[in-house]
């Protein structure tokens, strides 16, 4: 009962005039940056958190929350209507979004984004109010150790599930961590892997780069080949009709959606991981729960609506270490955190005592944001649809032209952009010779943060690699990715007995 | 298609060896009670890589892969053309950027493409041309406060910078 009139109270500071526009700004603003490949809910918080410092704190953490909100509902437009990730959270929606695209059944896969995003939002909010600090409480226990296993368990879950080529998945995680390693070494402070002495290099390779390059690039070439430069995008026509039977075919994925809310919720806690391993992780687990597994990739709705609820839980759950005790789940809510400390709030524990307004505030305003994006999305419909009857030959220098310019804007480096050029040829290449490339853009987010845990448990330990195994929670992890990588040979060795059973 | 899945294992093997020297800059090995050295994570990521490019071109060798199995042409004549056309025009789009800045480079990328490859008229291409780069000029450099590179056109923007900024 407690919560409830929190909750209540939250509400009425949520609905005030001046909060509820910005609420409704931000998520407009969120959608928008959400949508544009390069800027995901981390530039747009960045860039837009100075001007919050003429509204009182409650309003400008309702404002920066609204825009993370809506950058991940948008992110799914730009996956879906153009084969590009809007942000690497949306990086698993292209995966059955893009192929529902070009069958012409764009409306599905984005009536599926937004209603599963808004499940996903509001499920976690849910969690975030009632079950939140125990959770949380859990997670905190882990060590670099634990965090490092877990790590381990997601690049097993490309390697088990994905049914791809197994030594070129592997490949492809080794490319990305070793392009993650790029840059200073992060305990020594040496340069390495600096080619050709380029000074771009010591900076570091972001997964923008390689993302863009591979979505971006890469997807236009690819279209290029397969179309051949001619078939249009299918004529598409979307009335109000199609968006509530698109509404009600979506019945048959709660299950997809209430698993994957859960399971991003849990990964968002997490300080190490966040939305993009959570949509990732909930995309494979959909996948090898589902009957028509097969599907998956040739743009099953399961597909779409797994890696969105997820991405969406996963948002709402970074934020919880990061209000409860100040520690930051992803980048986006690094910033909120430094926010925070600018607005002359302490954040930590102590807030929920003396900041109760500025607290339920935000947590009441989470759920007005989900209502709120969901609108405006189901609303933009017909807009983003529109995108899609564009010719092609429109269409490639729009992407072209947003591909370069979202490489430029993150780092303001023209080195990047060739980055860009040369990964998203290269990824085309290897694309036609079936390399899967999701591992390689996982493998790059996590790999900073892996070889982080790594070397600190190492440290801690003494040097003593036993460690992953003796601490109970991290060997639990590390034999989960035990089994996930031997599933591949254990479910060939059991086709190779039955064929020879029936033979 | 098999050629080029053999020497796109060859070619990985190659640049697997490239990274592990290349890490090998830096100490590879184990500090005792500190764990990995600076470069010990990417060498040995490489030496990895290496193992996975062997066995891709192993794999290839028996014909495991539907790839090594193909007899279709990597490339035919079109997708050449094509792959050409498109990696041309951004290249020259990338120079452009660096010497005129993308606001050159922008109406270039739509000349080119919705003019010269989509044959549409030239009211559609210049409107585009235009429109494009004047809506990225509100959005990254106003809205988001993103400067964009202008190469040698850049004092032509300093009344617009006086303007809006």
């Amino acid at each position: 009962m407690d919560i409830l009139a929190h909750l209540a109270g939250g509400f009425a500071t949520s609905f005030e005039p001046l909060n509820l526009s910005l609420l409704v700004l931000g998520c407009t603003v969120g959608l928008f940056v959400g949508a544009l490949p390069g800027l995901g809910s981390v530039n747009g918080v960045a860039i837009l958190l100075p001007v919050t410092f003429f509204v009182p704190p409650t309003g400008a953490i309702i404002f920066l929350a609204a825009i993370y909100y809506g950058a991940m509902f948008g992110g799914a437009i730009s996956s879906i209507m153009l084969g590009i990730p809007g942000a690497s959270t949306a990086v698993a929606t292209t995966f059955d979004g893009r192929p529902l695209a070009m069958k012409g059944e764009a409306h599905r896969a984005l009536v599926a984004a937004a209603m599963a995003s808004f499940v996903g939002g509001t499920i976690s909010v849910v969690l975030f109010t009632l079950f939140a600090p125990p959770l949380a409480e859990f997670a905190l226990k882990f060590g670099p150790a634990e965090n490092f296993a877990l790590m381990v368990v997601a690049f097993a879950t490309f390697i088990g599930l994905s049914g791809d080529d197994i030594p070129k998945t592997i490949l492809s995680i080794l490319f990305g961590l070793i392009l993650s390693a790029v840059g200073l070494d992060i305990i020594s402070g040496q340069p390495r892997l600096i080619f050709f002495e380029l000074p771009g290099f010591y900076k570091g390779i972001s997964f923008i780069v390689l993302a863009i390059g591979i979505y971006g690039i890469g997807e236009i070439l690819w279209t290029l080949d397969t179309n051949k430069g001619k078939v249009e995008i299918a004529q598409h026509r979307v009335g109000f009709r199609n968006v509530i039977a698109a509404v009600i075919e979506l019945r048959s994925t709660w299950r997809t959606m209430g698993l994957c809310s859960l399971l991003g919720y849990f990964v968002g806690i997490l300080p190490a991981a966040g939305a993009t391993p959570g949509s990732l992780m909930a995309y494979g687990m959909a996948k090898s729960m589902s009957r028509n597994s097969k599907n998956y990739g040739k743009g099953e709705i399961n597909g779409v609506v797994a890696p969105e609820a997820a991405n969406n839980a996963a948002s709402t759950g970074s934020m919880l270490p990061m209000l409860t005790l100040g520690i930051p789940g992803s980048p986006t809510t690094a910033i909120l955190l430094g926010g925070m400390i600018i607005w002359g709030l302490e954040p930590g524990p102590l807030l929920f005592i003396t900041n109760e307004e500025f607290i339920w505030g935000l947590i009441s305003s989470l759920y007005s944001a989900n209502l709120i994006t969901l609108l405006i999305n189901l609303a933009f419909i017909p807009l983003f649809i529109w995108v899609l009857r564009t010719p092609f030959a429109i269409l490639a220098p729009v992407i072209f032209v947003l591909s370069l310019v979202g490489g430029y804007a993150p780092e303001n480096s023209m080195h990047d952009v060739w980055l860009i050029l040369i990964f998203g040829i290269a990824g085309y290449l290897l694309r036609k010779l079936n390399y899967p490339m999701a591992p390689a853009v996982l493998a790059i987010v996590l790999g900073p943060l892996a070889e982080k845990y790594f070397r600190q448990a190492m440290i801690i330990s003494h040097g003593d690699p036993l460690t992953f195994v003796e601490r109970p929670i991290s060997a639990i992890f590390i034999a989960v990715a035990a089994v996930l990588i031997c599933f591949p040979v254990y479910s060939a060795l059991r086709s190779r007995q039955r064929a020879s059973a029936q033979g | 298609m098999r050629r080029a899945e053999l020497v796109t294992a060859v070619v990985f093997a190659l640049l697997s060896v490239y990274l592990m020297w290349k890490s090998a800059e830096l100490p590879v090995g184990w500090i005792p009670k500190k764990g990995p050295a600076g470069g010990a994570f990417p060498f040995w990521l490489s030496a990895g890589m290496l193992g996975c490019s062997v066995w891709i071109f192993v794999r290839a060798l028996a014909g495991a892969t539907p790839e090594s199995r193909s007899q279709d042409p990597f490339m035919d004549q079109g997708t050449i053309k094509l792959l050409a056309m498109a990696g041309g025009s951004l290249l020259a789009a990338l120079l452009i950027i660096t010497w005129l800045g993308f606001y050159v480079a922008i109406p270039f990328l739509f000349v080119f493409w919705v003019r010269l490859v989509g044959k549409r008229s030239w009211a559609t291409t210049l409107s585009l041309a235009v429109i494009v780069p004047v809506a990225t000029f509100f959005f990254f450099e106003i809205g988001m406060r993103i400067l964009l590179p202008k190469g040698i056109t850049e004092p032509l923007f300093y009344p617009l910078y006086q303007a809006f900024l």
